[in-house]
């Protein structure tokens, strides 16, 4: 309890109490300490993240070396994870296919952080027309399925790599812009903000200064909830063969090649599909137990 | 009431203005396309005579809106236009498909809305006991499991190998008998109601504890009633409030996530259509695809916005 009452007065003081980025930091590191959901989703991703960046020195065989001989083997000493149907290392090629998935899917979430924030932040600071003309255009966006929306736009532009990162990172910039103005709206009335204005200070800094700082936290809740998507969609498009890249393809485009071999090799199939699942639903855990560290703050102030 | 009537309209006239501005959006998509459209019929090589008669047949060198309006003006009367490269009418391409999607989204619906509020009511009735976390666990993995892959592990479990109980893929008129017709729709529909399934579950469970633990299932039971009678007359009439919303927003998701399930179990619907039209620049097929699903997709959404301020009294209408 005195842990969000320290907080409520340094919102309310920015300039004399705002708790350090320190404080902070360890605050939410106690927080996902004592949240199960929190626990048991870092727990899943510290290893996908950990193998995923070191994966290049982790590889043990060539990822495009082929192997005609040792094609649809088990797991084994010589091969961790088995070999697909030219007898490439399935280890070596599926961490560096996650390295792939992982990097599309953070740089589309920037790609929409960088949209939505400063859209939720305008709608919910000036409100009016603005606002209007903005949520109204965020709408639209979001009546179409996600993936649809993406389909849409890579029949437009032609699929590959950056494409796919441009066009996820707009399928879900109207979500976060969402999330921003509502938490604009529930800020820019409160004292920091009012006395910001009365010092006179210009808008630009009052967004950038006052508010943005303040509705940190649900932002980066709602991108690791939009990070795991952003993974799925990625992966679902590349599994439809959009975007992918052959010779390093990532894990969606991976099993849409497996599938074809289900009766020769179970193998080839599972690893990628163990490692998605794992990545999103850590996502999603990790996600939900920071919303509840932030959200119990938030019903508190 | 006057307010709710004044609501339900504003919230429907809303949907029309969305559908207006997915229309633009989707019309736009000739306009952004790489290469013109007399390119993509007639290949890059067409010389510029063809090219202009295609143009003047087509009625592409008109103004823009008038080609809009045009347009908009087929889709709403049935004139779908020609397929680019099968030269058919889109809309004999696109109604069987639409039927045979519309097939697998019912009975893949039917499973979402049993399953997701009998197995969300027995995680609230059993709450805290091993039941209903395992319940939450499963649902967790439903929620974040991507498609492709729940169908692949259901492809690799039930239809092929030593337990090839069903078939892995394709479609069988209901002509052809209702036993082959329902086989080829069972793993798909599974599938495809995996997700919905899990967001209703959650959902139940939360309403149906908070039902529960309230005042009149209090009463009720000190009344002596049986504990079935109180769960089934009482708590569930409250408890399924916003489930019976996450439903109607589970419609719009199923029929989102058709594509991908469609296209791993060689489904020939709208969504294996779509992808299809996409990788032979079949625009007109597309476009109507696309416009098909978001129509579905914002009528969803607009069902549950309507059944829960109908169903909710709490609500002010502003």
């Amino acid at each position: 309890m005195s842990d969000t009452t320290n907080y409520q007065s340094a919102t309310n003081q920015p300039s004399l109490q705002r708790p350090s980025r320190l404080d902070r930091a360890k605050r939410l590191l106690s927080g996902i300490r004592h949240n199960r959901s929190a626990l048991i989703g870092s727990g899943l991703l510290t290893p996908v993240i950990l193998i995923t960046v070191f994966a290049p020195y982790l590889t043990t065989h060539d990822p495009t070396a082929i192997d005609a001989a040792a094609r649809f083997q088990g797991p084994s000493a010589a091969h961790l994870f088995g070999t697909d149907q030219f007898g490439r290392d399935l280890f070596s090629r599926v961490i560096l296919g996650g390295r792939v998935s992982l990097l599309i899917g953070g740089l589309a979430i920037l790609l929409a952080l960088s949209i939505g924030i400063p859209v939720g932040l305008t709608a919910g600071y000036y409100r009016g027309k603005v606002d209007e003309v903005l949520m109204r255009m965020m709408d639209v966006m979001l009546s179409f399925p996600t993936l649809i929306m993406a389909l849409l736009v890579l029949t437009m532009i032609s699929s590959n790599r950056w494409n796919t990162i441009l066009v996820v990172g707009l399928v879900y910039s109207p979500s976060i812009s969402r999330v921003v103005r509502a938490r604009t709206l529930s800020v820019r009335n409160q004292d920091f903000v009012l006395a910001a204005k009365a010092r006179g200070e210009s808008h630009r800094y009052i967004i950038a200064r006052e508010i943005l700082p303040n509705i940190t936290s649900p932002i980066i809740v709602e991108a690791s909830i939009r990070l795991g998507y952003a993974i799925l969609i990625t992966s679902a498009l590349s599994f439809l063969g959009f975007g992918a890249q052959p010779p390093t393809p990532d894990w969606g485009y991976m099993i849409s090649a497996a599938r074809n071999y289900l009766g020769s090799s179970p193998w080839f199939l599972f690893w990628p599909c163990l490692f998605i699942s794992t990545t999103v639903v850590g996502l999603n855990l990790l996600g939900d137990g920071l919303r509840d560290i932030v959200g119990v703050r938030e019903i508190n102030e | 009431m006057r307010f709710l009537a004044l609501y339900l309209f504003k919230r429907f006239s809303y949907t029309v203005g969305v559908l207006f501005a997915v229309s633009l959006i989707v019309f736009g998509v000739t306009q952004a396309m790489p290469g013109t459209v007399a390119h993509t019929i007639l290949g890059n090589l067409a010389n510029e005579e063809a090219v202009k008669a295609i143009n003047e047949q087509l009625g592409l060198n008109r103004p823009l809106y008038i080609q809009y309006l045009d347009w908009i003006g087929g889709v709403l009367t049935g004139d779908w236009g020609q397929s680019f490269t099968s030269r058919q009418q889109v809309s004999s391409m696109v109604l069987p498909r639409l039927v045979r999607s519309a097939e697998l989204a019912v009975i893949a619906f039917l499973q979402i809305g049993f399953f997701g509020i009998v197995l969300g009511t027995i995680a609230a009735v059993k709450r805290n006991t091993f039941i209903d976390s395992l319940a939450g666990g499963v649902s967790y993995i439903g929620v974040s499991v991507p498609e492709f892959v729940t169908s692949l592990v259901l492809i690799a479990l039930l239809a092929q190998g030593q337990w090839e109980i069903l078939p892995q893929s394709g479609y069988v008129p209901r002509s052809e008998g209702f036993i082959p017709w329902l086989s080829h729709l069972i793993l798909p529909s599974i599938a495809a109601a995996l997700l919905g399934i899990s967001h209703v579950m959650r959902q139940t469970r939360s309403g149906m504890v908070e039902a529960l633990q309230s005042e009149y299932v209090r009463t009720a039971r000190l009344k002596g009633m049986s504990e079935t009678k109180v769960i089934v007359k009482h708590a569930l009439r409250n408890g399924l409030l916003e489930s019976i919303t996450v439903l109607a927003l589970s419609m719009g998701w199923l029929i989102g996530s058709l594509v991908v399930i469609e296209e791993v179990f060689a489904y020939p619907g709208l969504g294996r259509l779509i992808i299809l039209s996409i990788n032979a620049q079949d625009i007109p097929v597309v476009q109507i695809g696309i416009l098909i699903i978001a129509t579905v997709y914002s009528i969803g959404n607009l069902c549950a916005d309507i059944l829960y301020s109908v169903m909710d009294p709490r609500i002010d209408y502003e």
